[in-house]
């Protein structure tokens, strides 16, 4: 292990180390903080009992939809702006400031529209991933080498095929850039919005044990939710890492 | 075609293009409106009216002036602490390479998952809604920062000793300029962000605040109202975003 | 007189600029290609060579005049039967050496096994034994080349245009690939067209050397080399060489200060 990967884990370990310390002192106020400790032994106690499992299955497939469609329709939005100059000339404005919007503003508009159900979560896990993955879509498009192009056109390729032979594997690194942001978005979106005004899933929950004073619960939550974004993250970081293992320079 | 002929009609034709867009959002929401009703839209005619409206009225401007306060105390101490952080956490190279992965992996946390433990340090009120404003918009400005130092060219620095330039001058004509950019596009994406954090913290967390005033639309029915404030941030978000923007390219162009 | 196996005829072009003004970038050129024949193609920078070889190529279209290849008239595509070198890096990097070269080949729809001895073959013929399931991440500019060529030169081109084709490399790998270039044109039997801006290679390799002027680029001389076809780099030491390099150099002289001079004037380069 490099010598900054074990600073880095000393580091987090350290932090926690600190944590433990102060909170079984009693130097950090308990009714604030428990033991990181005792925070991963209630966690384990849910999932064994299978508390967790509701309140899972709801965040995962409101983050599974909301991922699928950002991707989905960002892809597709993406090839299109790309492929037509006047739609690109109207979406640059709006790409550039879209993210200056605070979203979270609409999650009760979308409340009103769709009624409070998982819609609204996956609306504005969506909102938020789509123009990352539409952004990242016209990046790979865009930086297609030109030689690429003509290259295509001597193997006298039609449009389509050359979308598909060349321009597409040629911007999968930015692709992958963008699902995992996308994948990110939706995450954050769904969960902040169970959490700010929903009836279910782990942001909810979270919101819940804070209501209910319920301390251990929440922490053993947010400690959860917290190894689930990490993990999710790392697992397809480690996913990009592998795949484009063989197109990095050496 | 002189040089700042054809930037001119660059300009031209931005605003044109803005404006069509404008136009077709402004369309798709009258026909959004029309599909589902008074119960959950106010069309844009109205919503302008009642904006208007808010901006007159006392109360709407007490609630105004409790996030402006939160936002830019935010703002500040975020701007400040990031932008010091990143220096330190730049020009300490292995301090930065150890950082820089666990400053990624908090970015792309739910910080919403630890508003609990920010609520629980802070309690509910302002003190809360300016921590989750700096939870916000910290991180690129760090992140940033970190980058516009470690990206200066190692001939700045050999240049300045050769000249015989003092710590002082070193930095100001040749480090300044040459981390300035980046460390701008940092607050610019922080700016956004920490709004964010403000906003969300007041949905929650407050019964003061613009935040608060969207949520309570939802509890009291009050869609018109509701609307009316989206609408006033958004257009100051945007507004405010452009306008960094366009000093963040006159920046780069240095 | 054989039909020309490609023929440019009163071929000029004009490109648009940003500024709506018209640069003369090419011509007119006239120029036939004898089938079998290697030619090289040598000026200053910016005198259109690259814009010669992607009209020849069907790549893009004269302003004026016409362009055919076997008789047929271009019609702004690519014709069957040409094969184009580039000069940057066109290898696709998410394929192996092997899928690379196979690419054209899978495409048009070619047996398998049929597809396996070619890609085999021209493995070996261009050195790249040992590297078929690398990627071209993991190999040198010159290899990523020669992956370029053998990917053409599976498709048994009649035609094969190269655009500075070996830039990027050190002398003495140019040398060497000289030397391929030359081993691959003899087997093929195809008629290359090379574009350089090295006179020793252009020299070197070619049967006729066409030598361009500065922009708008014109061909102001045709040099006949008469050399043999079983040549390679050590034709260098032939006393010949030196008279006919000498003899390009002369003509180009002019035209490499007229390039120079018409940047310091601030004219924009193409």
């Amino acid at each position: 292990m490099s010598r900054i990967a074990r600073v880095q884990l000393a580091v987090i370990i350290g932090f926690f180390a600190v944590l433990e310390l102060l909170t079984r002192l009693g130097a950090i106020n308990p009714l604030t903080m428990i033991p990181p400790s005792e925070m991963a032994e209630h966690l384990w106690r849910l999932l064994w009992e299978g508390a967790l499992n509701a309140p899972m299955a709801q965040t995962f497939v409101n983050v599974a939809l909301a991922f699928m469609l950002s991707v989905g329709v960002g892809l597709a939005s993406g090839l299109a702006i790309h492929a037509l100059p006047r739609l690109r000339r109207l979406a640059d404005p709006l790409l550039a400031s879209y993210y200056a919007v605070p979203f979270f503003v609409f999650y009760p508009l979308l409340i009103a529209i769709f009624g409070l159900n998982r819609w609204p979560l996956v609306a504005i896990g969506f909102v938020f991933g789509t123009a990352a993955m539409v952004i990242a879509t016209l990046n790979g498009l865009d930086r297609v080498p030109r030689v690429m192009r003509k290259l295509a056109r001597v193997h006298r390729m039609g449009r389509l095929e050359e979308i598909a032979r060349i321009t597409m594997p040629a911007a999968v690194p930015h692709l992958f850039t963008g699902f995992k942001l996308a994948l990110a978005y939706a995450f954050i979106g769904v969960i902040a919005g169970e959490f700010i005004l929903s009836g279910s899933g782990l942001g909810h929950a979270i919101a819940y044990a804070y209501d209910s004073f319920d301390n251990q619960t929440m922490y053993a939550l947010m400690l959860f939710v917290v190894v689930l974004a990490i993990t999710l993250n790392a697992a397809l970081h480690l996913g990009e890492q592998r795949l484009m293992r063989k197109r990095r320079r050496a | 075609m002189s040089v700042s002929a054809v930037e001119r009609d660059t300009a031209i034709r931005h605003i044109g293009d803005t404006g069509a867009l404008i136009i077709i959002i402004l369309l798709v929401w009258q026909g959004l409106y029309e599909a589902v009703g008074d119960v959950a839209l106010t069309p844009p005619v109205a919503t302008f009216a009642n904006a208007g409206a808010l901006l007159r009225s006392t109360s709407f401007w007490r609630h105004l002036d409790a996030t402006t306060v939160a936002f830019l105390v935010s703002l500040a101490i975020g701007s400040l602490a990031g932008v010091a952080a990143g220096l330190a956490l730049g020009f300490h190279r292995f301090s930065g390479e150890v950082a820089e992965p666990i400053l990624t992996a908090l970015y792309t946390l739910p910080k919403v998952t630890l508003y609990p433990l920010v609520l629980l340090i802070f309690g509910l009120g302002i003190s809360a809604k300016i921590a989750f404003g700096i939870m916000h918009g910290i991180i690129p400005v760090i992140l940033f920062t970190m980058s516009a130092v470690r990206n200066i060219d190692p001939v700045h620095l050999k240049t300045a000793r050769a000249l015989h330039l003092s710590p002082l001058q070193t930095t100001v004509t040749m480090l300044a300029p040459a981390v300035i950019p980046e460390i701008f596009t940092g607050l610019r994406v922080g700016f956004s962000l920490t709004l964010l954090g403000v906003i969300i913290g007041e949905m929650f967390a407050s019964q003061r605040g613009l935040g608060f005033l969207v949520i309570n639309g939802i509890n009291t029915h009050d869609v018109p109202t509701m609307m009316a404030v989206i609408l006033l941030i958004v257009v100051f978000a945007i507004a405010a975003s452009t306008f960094l923007l366009a000093a963040d390219r006159k920046l780069h162009r240095h | 007189m054989p039909q020309p196996h490609a023929r440019l005829s009163g071929v000029t072009k004009l490109f648009e600029t940003p500024q709506a003004t018209a640069v003369h970038a090419l011509g007119p050129i006239d120029l036939d290609l004898a089938r079998g024949e290697f030619i090289t193609v040598v000026g200053p920078s910016g005198c259109g060579k690259t814009t010669l070889l992607e009209l020849l190529a069907g790549l893009t279209s004269p302003t004026d005049g016409s362009i055919s290849f076997e008789g047929k008239a271009l019609a702004g595509r690519v014709p069957p039967g040409v094969g184009v070198v580039f000069q940057e890096d066109a290898s696709l990097p998410w394929l192996t050496v092997w899928d690379n070269i196979a690419f054209g080949l899978r495409r048009a729809g070619v047996a398998a096994a049929e597809i396996r001895a070619r890609v085999d073959r021209a493995i070996t013929f261009m050195g790249l034994s040992g590297f078929a399931r690398s990627y071209p991440a993991q190999l040198s500019g010159g290899m990523r080349q020669r992956v370029c060529i053998a990917r053409t030169l599976v498709l048994e081109p009649r035609l094969i245009l190269l655009d500075e084709p070996f830039g990027a490399l050190d002398q003495q790998t140019r040398l060497l690939m000289g030397d391929e270039l030359l081993r691959l044109w003899r087997e093929s039997g195809a008629t290359v067209l090379l574009i350089t801006h090295a006179i020793d290679e252009a020299v070197m390799l070619a049967d006729r050397i066409a030598v361009m002027s500065a922009r708008p680029g014109r061909i102001i001389d045709v040099v006949e080399t008469g050399w043999p076809a079983q040549r390679n780099s050590r034709i260098v030491e032939d006393e010949a060489f030196g008279r006919l390099t000498a003899h390009v150099w002369s003509k180009l002289r002019i035209e490499s200060m007229k390039a120079l001079g018409r940047d310091d004037a601030g004219n924009p380069r193409p």
